[in-house]
């Protein structure tokens, strides 16, 4: 459904997306994860016609982004970060307005206003001003925008941004129910996002495609590659924090330890496991053998930037390309 | 063609929900019908005054108040103009919907044609406003219809080339006070340009003369139609929407 190949966009000075190819098919939910200024914004924007590329090539149901634009348009709902609406107008007029300028008929808009009214919860705050709604509510109506003329593909840069947690469920519920009639591309720069809505997932750093998977297929790479928050107490006097980093970092499997705080005689470490590797035993009966207290053991999940770190460990030509990219940080 | 309405249609409303249209049509409203009042009332003094020196001086409705007001008329609309245009584009620059529409399938020169039509629209609002003090002097005297309407088309030319350069300026900035700001100083380097040219007949002046927005309107003022002068002010409105679409097309490739 959505075909990119080689795709490179280059501002004045930096390259903010830098020779990405992926596919998805129809129906996916994709889930485009990266840290902010990775180039999500960028590629999206390409897609839904708005950017043109620099190099390389976008299609959308087979029309090309630069060829047959007015194609591709008809064919992509977009709902950019912040929800383009117009706060003078009520909701259901700025549903009428965005359905017709979408190429919906008369005969037609009444009945699709009110399926997305319905759709995205909209029914209590119908004719209110655009400008009077709490931000959940307009992330919702950007939702119905997006979604009025029944797209083949759905693109939604971070949609749950800036919501409360309630929301942020509503919103996914959502979206899972508009997954298999639409294929959708969601950016995020959440992980648990990722889990929790998509079925594969592409991740960008830097402008650079970092990997393409399953979720499912990810988080096995991923698992067992865990952090450990360790706190360690000595039964009289101070440990020395040396001493404790050396022998954290002896056990077999930790790939890292780093000390992150000391109060008093206590201190806290992190400890990361390589891929694979369970080391939470391990590490417990090291600490204790050495005569000290072990007063805390609990895992920290990894962070996206981890995760990155993780990605392209395992994939050392990844890594040695990164210093090239340098450039593109500021994007 | 459809697009073109709907798109004019928005930008019409937005106007009625904002204060904008409201205080564009009352400051116009009560300047022009200031001018009208002293203009009627300095007329009808000097025809009684000139019935009781025994008829000499000829009175005319058209000469004497239409011509001189509806100039004026012209004058304020060049400070009217910029309240009209600033938001158009760079309002929309500024929320973000612009995205909205320029991924929609819609062609740049319908959203041009649509936002520009709309200004338009409420600027017929306000001529059609200020045709209520003209019906005034139509019910109690007998002006010649002919010239007042040639001298409307006139303002509406005029006002309508004004709110295309307006258009050109808005989508260069996100900033509405700049855009408004910059086609105010456009529109009276425009007006100013009439006045390069008092007794100099060499090709400079001349030219910056023709150029001058004003210049054209005169002929109207008198109620000439003369083509030369509408069809400077269509190729002015062609240039300048010519250009707002190539600035919205600019947009796309630095944004």
């Amino acid at each position: 459904m959505i075909k990119v190949e080689g795709l490179t966009k280059r501002y004045a000075r930096t390259i903010a997306v830098d020779n990405i190819s992926f596919e998805v098919d129809k129906g996916q939910i994709v889930g485009f994860l990266g840290p902010n200024g990775a180039g999500k914004t960028t590629t999206m924007r390409v897609l839904t016609c708005f950017l043109p590329p620099t190099e390389g090539s976008a299609s959308v149901g087979g029309f090309d982004v630069l060829e047959q634009p007015m194609e591709v348009k008809k064919r992509i709902g977009y709902l950019p970060e912040t929800p383009p609406l117009y706060p003078e107008m009520e909701v259901v007029e700025y549903l009428r307005f965005v359905g017709k300028l979408k190429g919906i008929s008369n005969a037609d808009i009444a009945r699709r206003v009110a399926e997305v009214t319905e759709r995205c919860a909209l029914g209590d705050v119908r004719s209110r001003l655009i400008g009077k709604l709490s931000k959940g509510f307009r992330q919702r109506v950007g939702l119905a925008q997006a979604i009025i003329h029944n797209p083949d593909v759905l693109i939604l840069d971070e949609p749950t941004s800036g919501l409360d947690p309630k929301q942020i469920i509503e919103i996914r519920e959502l979206l899972r129910s508009l997954a298999g009639e639409h294929t959708i591309i969601l950016s995020t720069h959440i992980l648990s996002e990722v889990e929790h809505t998509c079925e594969r997932v592409i991740i960008i750093d830097r402008g650079k495609l970092v990997a393409i998977d399953s979720v499912a297929n990810l988080t096995n790479r991923l698992r067992g590659a865990e952090a450990v928050a360790v706190e360690v107490e000595a039964a009289g006097g101070h440990p020395d924090p040396s001493d404790v980093q050396q022998r954290l970092e002896q056990v077999p499997g930790v790939s890292r330890v780093v000390m992150k705080d000391s109060r008093d005689a206590r201190l806290l470490f992190e400890v990361e496991s390589l891929q694979g590797r369970h080391v939470r035993a391990d590490v417990a009966r090291s600490v204790v053998g050495a005569g000290w207290n072990l007063n805390e053991l609990r895992s920290v999940g990894l962070s996206l930037e981890e995760v990155f770190l993780q990605l392209t460990a395992a994939e050392p030509k990844e890594k040695e390309a990164e210093p090239a990219t340098e450039g593109g940080q500021k994007q | 063609m459809k697009n073109i309405f709907l798109i004019c249609q928005k930008e019409l409303k937005s106007y009625f929900a904002s204060p904008i249209a409201y205080a564009v049509m009352a400051i116009f409203g009560l300047i022009f019908g200031w001018v009208f009042f002293n203009a009627t009332r300095d007329f009808i003094r000097f025809s009684f005054q000139s019935q009781m020196m025994g008829g000499g001086g000829a009175t005319n409705v058209n000469d004497q108040i239409i011509r001189p007001l509806l100039g004026f008329a012209g004058t304020i609309a060049l400070f009217l103009v910029p309240m009209i245009t600033m938001r158009l584009f760079a309002e929309e620059k500024r929320t973000g919907t612009i995205e909205l529409l320029l991924t929609s399938p819609v062609k740049d020169i319908e959203i041009i044609l649509g936002k520009w039509l709309g200004a338009v629209a409420l600027f017929v609002c306000v001529l059609l406003m200020s045709m209520l003090n003209i019906a005034l002097l139509f019910a109690w005297g007998k002006p010649d219809l002919k010239p007042v309407l040639v001298a409307y088309l006139g303002l509406l030319l005029q006002g309508a080339t004004l709110l295309a350069i307006g258009a050109l300026i808005s989508t260069m900035t996100r900033n509405q006070i700049i855009a408004g700001i910059a086609t105010f100083f456009a529109s009276l380097l425009l007006w100013l340009l009439s006045w390069s040219t008092a007794f100099d007949s060499s090709w400079l002046p001349q030219l910056l003369n023709y150029m001058s927005i004003v210049t054209h309107f005169e002929n109207f003022g008198k109620g000439v139609l003369d083509s030369k002068d509408v069809v400077f002010y269509l190729s002015m409105i062609f240039l300048s929407l010519f250009l707002t679409s190539r600035s919205l097309e600019s947009l796309r490739w630095r944004a």
